[in-house]
């Protein structure tokens, strides 16, 4: 079937070993962008990339290496299951840290929550007068 | 061929795992230290991955998946009660 099965088998190796070293580059980009970068905002675009694409590249690996068809459903799940939970975790985290102002707000180039907040604040100012009024009249 | 592989993984990995164990210490608020765990989780992950590859087994990979369960549900929980007890002080 395989005319040069060894060239095969090298040109795996050689693929999945470069997935390897950018896998493990990921998560050394992800540390150095954690003492880098200025703000938490920032720090989590940074800590996002060995989580997914980190991940993905490492289990290709595994894949690649193990040489059987029936692995790649397997990994193809964990990785799903890594893809549905980093986007959960880093929005209640980036919604603290909105909330408790760990942000430059000078940094951002657009500020979407801000006037929901303020729309919102606005609303409860109001209802309280409303019932401040309704107390003394 | 693998041997280097895996000498420069283990450099790379072990280099991000120090930076982010210096963000745990430094980081100046609780979800920086957060953040910094879970990219400390995803390198776990990554080394395990990379054990996996480099020897051609499967044993890690519910390790994998349950390491990454593990840093879902940590940040979940810490910044749920970030929010909450931070916001405590400035309602009035």
């Amino acid at each position: 079937m395989n005319p040069e099965p060894n060239l095969v088998d090298a040109v795996i190796d050689a693929v999945s070993a470069v997935f390897m070293v950018v896998g493990a580059l990921m998560s050394l980009a992800a540390a150095i962008g954690l003492l880098r970068f200025p703000d938490l905002m920032s720090r989590m675009h940074a800590a996002t990339k060995p989580q997914v694409l980190g991940l993905f590249l490492l289990l290709a690996s595994v894949g690649l290496q193990l040489r059987t068809w029936w692995v790649w459903p397997v990994l193809l799940v964990a990785w799903i299951f890594q893809l549905l939970t980093v986007p959960v975790s880093a929005h209640m985290v980036g919604r603290a840290g909105y909330r408790t102002k760990h942000l430059h707000k000078e940094l951002l180039s657009k500020d979407e929550l801000e006037a929901v907040v303020q729309k919102a604040a606005k609303a409860a100012r109001e209802s309280e007068a409303d019932d401040g009024g309704n107390r003394t009249a | 061929m693998m041997g280097v592989v895996l000498t420069v993984t283990a450099v790379a990995l072990a280099l991000a795992a120090a930076g982010a164990i210096i963000r745990i210490a430094r980081g100046p608020s609780l979800l920086d230290r957060v953040l910094a765990a879970d990219v400390l989780l995803a390198i776990l992950g990554a080394a395990l991955c990379i054990d996996m590859a480099v020897n051609r087994h499967l044993n890690n990979l519910m390790l994998v998946v349950a390491v990454s369960v593990i840093g879902f549900i940590g940040s979940v929980t810490v910044a749920r009660f970030v929010a909450d007890r931070r916001e405590q002080p400035s309602e009035p």
